[in-house]
């Protein structure tokens, strides 16, 4: 039903391509960030839930349709749907139905509630395509609204010191998830780094309730943050911008920062897990409750999680690119 | 044991040293001499020898969370560290909690682990010790179990708390931690104690590090200022004479009893309390021998007659820091050095020598016997400002090393595996070889010299171009070729290659060359030393 090309992840049947990488015709895309929608293709479909930031991703007038969740297309001999995969805003599963089997690729997914997007959906299914990001037992997450929890008292305890806290995480789904659960805590806005403005608006314009926000460049020239949460970006880590907040303490938001050595490597004090990927515990069980009796892995690291299942009995591998050196 | 890890979390959460010496300030401070007494212990990268094997601990914690054992191995190789993999894969289950200080964990809950002799009980000993703490400080007492507790806090840090706590120089601090320094109350509030001033005759004194001497020599001034020493290729260690023992002490800090009798022996010549500091060096006919022979005596703890007759050693002073009973570090370099001379005269022992003086008149001379260095089985020099006084650590300016040049050599990567602690689950273990009859023979290790970009970089590629794995080691495709460096080379029957180098490294990343352009061991083989080819 599904094969690796070399533009990305192709279904003969329904001649479509999901998140691929080179300019095709037709692109499903699972959710809006860079390495799923790209640039270039003449026709894309994406959730309605996501059409928003898909358009903005993308910046061109390419035709996009977008599917409400559930809602089903024919695409030539196979049956097409969108469900919701509960990554960020508006990302959806991939359900395939063709003569004999149903084929469910997840796309980036988790199942931690989230007030910023819908939440996932089981799909019984035949074949099930799973990511991987965090594919070892290791990587298990604590509920969203402790993390947030400890971030607002980290944030507290720095402005009591007089120090801003700049919090790093990713510009698409991080940011806004931790505004969302930060509105439980308190009203005061919080800065953002320019790359996140746009993005912060559309979750707004999709009716997600966000905390208040202003933007870093806004703030008067002799501003000190002194007690203030600002939002950036990893790739502003170490750049001059920084320079904006003198005895800053930093931290990071992010799936990786369950092990230390990650955090020390990267040099941020605070490490705080938080991620939009399934833990361990959540891949096995959705793969599970799928009941599908194939599963095949991408995106990740998949080998000890194929040998995992392999050895409850299940019949798994890695979903390999065709074309793969 | 709840205030310390509590110490612990808030020497983690920051990057910042000022607030970590506050966070050990504030624990000092406020907790129980017994308790500040193991936190010193521990924070100084002390720790509990053979309490439990890591293998036990691997499979109990396979069992305690379900997990299949080569799961636990996997998940390991990807953390890269035994204590915090544990602690993120046991369950959540605390069902007791035992609220004790740090020292009577120790004493009633760890130490007596060792001591239990079947490893049903012991594992159930473990298992209680896991349950009785909640998810966050089992990290720290699975480091107290693995002994590998490093917080990103160095030795020299600790001791500038101290140093605030006490209010005293940390130089003195530093002294006193020095040698086989013991957890108790007592041990500690003498550490803190200004007014105290007994040592143990065994306590040694901090080590005076040379830096690496930067610019040209002749930019030091006037070479009558300056003494140079050959920078020996050994054990640096001090030799300590008091009460009619003798202790030797390397710069690790390891007692070095009964590993070399021979010195003990002709130590018994020394006055009582005097201290030296120098070099072991394995040592036949005026000259030195290679390291590896030096390396067959570093293992065994009782040397017999066999090995004291095929390696055999000397003491090489350079210095005297204690003399009469009476610290002599601050005085002058020149007054330290002529009674060591006078010293080493009385004792008249072989083994006990002085390290000679390179009687240069000027730099151009002095650089001219430098380049003669591997020749004489030296490093270069150790040049010493005459007036120096002998200060604790690495302090810049008195003393300068003035090495001589490494070996280089254009080797390819053919193994990698991941590192550890800050470079864990990155690719940063490199095997690398050289060609020999038309095949890749592996012939060092290296870890260091590439920078953080070219680590990622040379991670990435490792992952998509992985041919075989064995265990956490992959062998990659024969591709990229580094110049590596490395100090010296010797025969060795432990290696496929027959030879073994001293601390290679990477010196960078040869993108211009091919794996043809590589070297071959027999290039390798012509820099072994004269007579040993």
């Amino acid at each position: 039903m599904l094969e690796y090309r070399a533009a990305g992840l192709y279904c003969p049947d329904g001649d479509f391509y999901i998140d691929p990488m080179r300019p095709v015709e037709r692109a499903i895309v699972t959710h809006a960030h860079a390495d799923h929608t790209r640039a270039g293709m003449q026709h894309y479909w994406c959730s309605r839930e996501g059409l928003g930031i898909t358009r903005q991703r993308i910046q061109t007038d390419a035709k996009v349709t977008p599917l409400d969740y559930g809602e089903t297309i024919r695409m030539g001999a196979v049956s097409v749907s969108l469900h919701p995969a509960g990554h960020i805003l508006g990302s959806a599963q991939v359900r395939i139905q063709g003569p004999d089997s149903v084929w469910v690729m997840s796309g980036d997914y988790k199942r931690g509630a989230d007030p910023t997007c819908s939440n996932f959906e089981v799909l019984p299914c035949d074949v099930f395509i799973t990511e991987s990001t965090f594919a070892l037992p290791v990587y298990q997450w604590q509920p969203t609204s402790e993390v947030v929890s400890d971030i607002y008292h980290w944030w507290q305890t720095n402005a009591e010191e007089g120090r801003p806290s700049v919090l790093f995480c990713y510009a698409l789904g991080k940011s806004q998830r931790v505004l969302a659960h930060l509105c439980r805590h308190t009203q005061q806005p919080v800065w953002l780094h320019g790359a996140m403005t746009q993005l912060v608006q559309s979750y707004r314009e999709a009716g997600v309730e966000l905390l208040a926000t202003r933007l870093v460049s806004d703030a008067e020239k002799n501003y000190r943050f002194e007690r203030d949460l600002i939002l950036a970006p990893p790739a502003a880590a170490g750049t001059t911008w920084m320079r904006r907040f003198p005895g800053h303490v930093s931290g990071f938001a992010s799936g990786w920062m369950r092990i230390r050595g990650n955090r020390r490597r990267r040099g941020y004090d605070r490490g705080f897990v938080l991620s939009d990927h399934a833990d361990w515990n959540e891949l096995t069980t959705t793969i599970e409750a799928t009941g599908a009796h194939r599963i095949l892995v991408h995106h990740g690291r998949g080998e000890a999680l194929v040998r995992y299942l392999q050895e409850q009995g299940r019949q798994a591998e890695i979903f390999k690119f065709a074309g793969h050196a | 044991m709840q205030r310390f890890a509590d110490l612990y979390r808030q020497l983690d959460e920051t990057t910042s040293t000022n607030r970590k010496v506050a966070a050990m300030v504030d624990y000092f401070h406020s907790a129980e001499p017994a308790d500040a007494a193991w936190a010193v212990y521990f924070l100084t990268g002390k720790r509990l020898k053979r309490l439990i094997n890591t293998r036990e601990l691997r499979e109990w914690t396979a069992e305690l969370s379900g997990l299949p054992l080569w799961l636990v191995e996997d998940s390991y190789e990807h953390v890269g560290d035994l204590a915090e993999t544990m602690a993120l894969l046991l369950p959540d289950d605390q069902v007791s909690d035992i609220r004790l200080p740090l020292h009577q964990w120790v004493a009633q809950r760890i130490r007596p682990l060792s001591q239990i002799k079947h490893e049903q009980q012991r594992k159930h000993a473990v298992i209680d010790l896991w349950h009785s703490l909640p998810v966050n400080q089992r990290l720290v007492l699975n480091k107290l179990l693995t002994g590998a507790f490093r917080v990103g806090v160095s030795r020299r840090l600790v001791t500038r708390a101290l140093a605030r706590v006490a209010g005293m120089d940390s130089t003195l601090i530093a002294h006193r931690l020095m040698g086989d320094w013991q957890a108790s109350a007592e041990a500690y509030q003498q550490l803190i104690d200004p007014r105290e001033t007994c040592f143990d005759s065994s306590t040694p004194y901090p080590f005076f590090l040379a830096s690496p001497l930067e610019s040209e020599p002749a930019e030091l001034g006037d070479i009558d200022a300056w003494a140079a020493e050959w920078k020996w290729d050994g054990i640096r260690a001090q030799l300590i004479r008091r009460q009619d023992d003798c202790f030797i002490w390397s710069r690790g800090e390891d007692l070095m009893q009964g590993r070399f009798p021979e010195l003990e022996a002709a130590a018994s010549q020394l006055p009582n309390g005097c201290v030296l500091d120098g070099e072991i060096l394995a040592w036949r006919d005026n000259q030195p021998l290679p390291f590896n022979v030096l390396q067959t005596r570093i293992g065994r703890k009782r040397p017999g007659p066999g090995t004291l007759q095929k390696a055999p050693v000397a003491f090489l002073t350079y210095d005297l820091l204690e003399y009469g009973g009476e610290d002599w570090r601050n005085r002058g370099w020149q007054q330290r050095r002529a009674q060591l001379e006078k010293l080493i005269q009385a004792a008249a022992q072989t083994q006990l020598r002085c390290s000679p003086i390179v009687a240069a008149t000027s730099w151009e001379q002095l650089s001219e016997w430098h380049s003669q260095s591997r020749e004489r089985g030296v490093e270069g020099y150790i040049l010493k400002q005459r007036n120096s006084i002998y200060q604790v650590g690495r302090k810049r300016g008195d003393w300068w090393k003035w090495k001589i040049d490494p070996y280089t050599v254009d080797a390819v990567l053919i193994y990698a595996q991941p590192g550890h602690g800050r470079r864990s689950n990155l690719m940063t273990d490199y095997t690398f070889a050289v060609w020999h009859e038309q095949e890749l023979v592996p012939f060092a290790k290296a870890y260091s010299g590439l920078t953080d970009q070219e680590i990622r970089e040379l991670d990435r590629w490792i992952r998509s171009h992985t041919l075989e794995r064995f265990g956490p080691v992959r062998s990659v495709d024969a591709m990229h070729v580094f110049e590596l460096a490395f100090e010296g080379l010797n025969h060795s029957k432990r290696h496929k290659s027959g030879i073994a180098v001293r601390f290679p490294r990477i010196l960078r990343w040869r993108r211009d060359l091919g794996i043809k352009d590589a070297d071959t061991l027999t290039d390798i083989k012509r820099l072994l030393p004269p007579g040993t080819k």
